[in-house]
């Protein structure tokens, strides 16, 4: 009678902690994040200012700078110069830079690419879509993806420096 | 430990104050004491009060005490207050991140705030575990208490021990009458037309009325824990969705977070007529009151699964006028009006003239959504579009800048090229101004006529597939408090000893409505009482 009680006592609250273990595991300890570090970058299609299809995963075999921005947002602006002088660094070691506008019309990011002499590949956003499904929060949210379309870092703010670039852009140079 | 056995000759399991079979008091404290007993869940041994050796044990204990229920409950809400001092992280009202904003907006007590993990109070673990700590101890409290006091009422016998009798908060005694039997019988059938149950056993009797009130609370809790669970769910991939989009008229966009997509063909503002009134609501000229707010969709499904980004090949699968109160549903998804932008600007109407005359040479459009490179304006006259600032302003470093990408102020930077300037000749475009570069003097001029407008909905996008199981929850807690307030459990017992008739009662709540009841059946059978409440004004915690 005793020892049958305590089983049904310990049964009970087993099946509650189990419920309430997967409930906060599913809640917290599961990284809901969609593009995580070590996994693979969502793939993506969107035109480029130039009017080109550009295709994440036929960047593979380089490394990938991949740059949320919008022409509103000041830190976005203030890291342009470093990511130009990365990009002209690094471009003819297998790394590029794509910079990803969010939801703006062609003009305006035109003439801004103008104003800041910009000259890696701007990819055009205009529905958001991808900046939904990256799940981006405050920008400048930037990633760096290896050769292999693995994601190394995800730097979310900024002004990033231009040394701060450069110590990521090691990450996925390929070798 | 030990069992305890009772003068009765009953053992009952350690724990127990008042015995099993017969209810004498047995309990160490008030065994020797003539004080009304205690009648909370019979006096029987519940687990929580009697064990605590194993971790089981001391775990269940722990979540089996309604006073630490009662802290986890006030810490709960005093942490909530605490999430209102500061903005959450999601109410941040500008674009940065929270290790930056709550430090420069608040300073060191922000910094704390953060550090704490204040900013995401509500959804942070120990947040969380606390609830549902207290879900635990929901059901647990339940359990612990449901149990003993359910077999205790079930197998409760007629006869008891005087002592459990006399210390009751209603008894009273009186000397057996020269016609007893015949007036217990009398007794019996008075209360059996109040409704009451009776069992009987020789000349002893107990009658019982609506025990089922006293499982009102528990069911008020498995309503509570239904609807706890039914929140859980939602953290269930797929099946809670909170999301928003804004959609132009005409314009088709993606419902957020799922294969759907979502066109406004118009979105109107309907007021009512001054006579639709009653009564004069005292309206001044030009005041208008609201009657309904439309948005015409129809929802579309993305067939075409594809890479993201790429074209979207849609499917009408419904259409619907979306009101307030009146979501368009499909499935499980639900859209329901929540935003309005009437009357946003769309495009700029313009028309090219010459700045000393005014003779006009040409009309265009601006779309401000999606303006062009340029505008050829006849043969020779061409206006192109240099800069495009959609929300202008002028940044710290005074820079033409933009404060985000929606055209609230839009802000042009134009060149009119033509056989007369082959250069080209600058000039700022705002709305309803132009502004020629400093000291040059311009050839051309611009007119504004009215610009297009157009209407922007807002769409609260929802996904709950967890909210029948929450109303059910609500509706079986309503019929738990319907329970337990609206009736209560009487008993009364008489029982006749040699020649003492024992007469005494018990109940939940409303122990003048028993007195009276127990008083005026009494008189009936001509065997008038008095009845002492023992303990009127309430019972003393």
């Amino acid at each position: 009678m005793k020892r049958s009680r305590t089983v049904i006592r310990a049964a009970i609250l087993a099946v509650i902690f189990l419920g309430i273990a997967v409930a906060v595991y599913n809640a917290f300890i599961k990284d809901k994040t969609v593009v995580q570090v070590d996994h693979e970058a969502p793939d993506f299609v969107l035109p480029t200012l130039q009017g080109d299809q550009f295709q994440l995963s036929e960047q593979r075999g380089k490394g990938v700078v991949l740059n949320f921005w919008g022409t509103w947002c000041e830190p976005c602006k203030d890291e342009m110069p470093a990511l130009e002088k990365v990009y002209q660094d690094f471009k003819d070691q297998g790394v590029t830079v794509i910079a990803l506008n969010i939801g703006e019309t062609d003009v305006s990011v035109k003439s801004f690419r103008e104003q800041y002499d910009l000259t890696f590949p701007i990819v055009m956003d205009q529905k958001k879509e991808i900046t939904q499904l990256y799940g981006i929060g405050p920008i400048p949210t930037t990633y760096f993806i290896d050769q292999h379309g693995i994601v190394k870092k995800i730097v979310i703010g900024g002004p990033m420096s231009e040394q701060s670039i450069t110590d990521n852009v090691m990450l996925i140079k390929p070798e | 430990m030990e069992n305890v056995k009772c003068e009765c000759g009953h053992v009952s399991p350690i724990g127990t104050v008042l015995c099993e079979a017969c209810g004498n008091p047995i309990g160490k404290e008030i065994k020797d004491e003539s004080s009304v007993i205690d009648m909370r869940y019979e006096g029987v041994a519940r687990r929580s009060q009697t064990f605590n050796k194993t971790i089981v044990d001391k775990v269940w204990n722990f979540f089996a005490s309604v006073k630490i229920a009662v802290y986890m409950i006030v810490i709960a809400l005093l942490a909530s207050v605490l999430g209102t001092v500061f903005p959450q992280e999601m109410y941040i009202p500008v674009l940065k991140p929270a290790s930056v904003y709550y430090e420069e907006a608040y300073g060191l007590l922000g910094e704390i705030y953060y550090l704490l993990g204040f900013h995401n109070l509500y959804t942070s673990w120990w947040y969380v575990s606390l609830l549902l700590a207290i879900g635990i101890s929901l059901v647990v409290c339940s359990i612990d208490r449901v149990v003993p006091l359910y077999k205790a009422l079930n197998k409760q016998r007629v006869k008891h021990s005087t002592n459990f009798l006399v210390r009751q908060r209603l008894a009273t005694t009186l000397p057996v009458t020269d016609n007893w039997e015949p007036q217990l019988g009398r007794v019996e059938e008075l209360l059996k037309k109040r409704r009451y149950r009776i069992r009987r056993e020789g000349d002893s009797l107990l009658a019982e009325k609506s025990r089922f009130s006293r499982w009102g609370p528990y069911i008020n809790h498995i309503g509570l824990i239904i609807f706890l669970i039914g929140c859980l769910f939602r953290l269930i991939p797929g099946w809670y969705l909170d999301q928003y989009v804004w959609v132009r008229d005409g314009e088709t966009k993606k419902v957020p977070e799922t294969e759907y997509y979502v066109k406004s063909e118009g979105f109107s503002v309907e007021y009512y007529d001054k006579d639709e009134f009653v009564d004069d609501i005292g309206l001044e000229e030009g005041m208008q009151v609201i009657k309904t707010y439309r948005t015409k969709a129809v929802l579309y499904e993305n067939v075409n699964e594809g890479l993201p980004g790429s074209e979207p090949k849609l499917e009408e699968v419904t259409r619907h006028d979306i009101l307030v109160n009146h979501p368009l549903e499909y499935k499980d998804l639900q859209l329901f009006q929540s935003g309005q932008k009437p009357n946003s600007l769309a495009a700029l109407n313009m028309s090219l003239v010459t700045e000393k005359t005014g003779e006009q040479i040409g009309t265009f459009k601006i779309d401000l959504f999606e303006p062009k490179d340029a505008y050829q304006i006849n043969d020779q006259t061409r206006v192109e579009v240099l800069e495009y600032y959609p929300d202008f302003e002028l940044n710290k470093e005074k820079k033409p800048s933009t404060k985000s990408s929606t055209p609230n102020n839009p802000a042009f930077i134009l060149n009119v090229v033509s056989p007369e300037v082959p250069q080209g000749e600058k000039v700022w475009l705002f709305l309803g101004s132009y502004l020629p570069a400093p000291g040059v003097e311009n050839i051309y001029g611009f007119n504004f006529a009215m610009p297009d407008l157009t209407n922007i909905t807002g769409l609260m996008v929802r996904k709950d597939k967890s909210l029948p199981l929450i109303y059910f929850g609500c509706f079986i807690s309503m019929i738990g408090l319907v329970m337990g307030f609206y009736w209560q459990h009487r008993r009364i017992w008489i029982q006749t000893e040699k020649d003492v008739i024992y007469l005494a009662g018990h109940t939940n709540k409303n122990w003048f409505g028993l007195k009276n009841e127990m008083e005026s059946v009494m008189k009936k059978a001509d065997i008038p009482v008095n009845l002492v409440d023992k303990e009127k004004g309430g019972k003393p915690s």
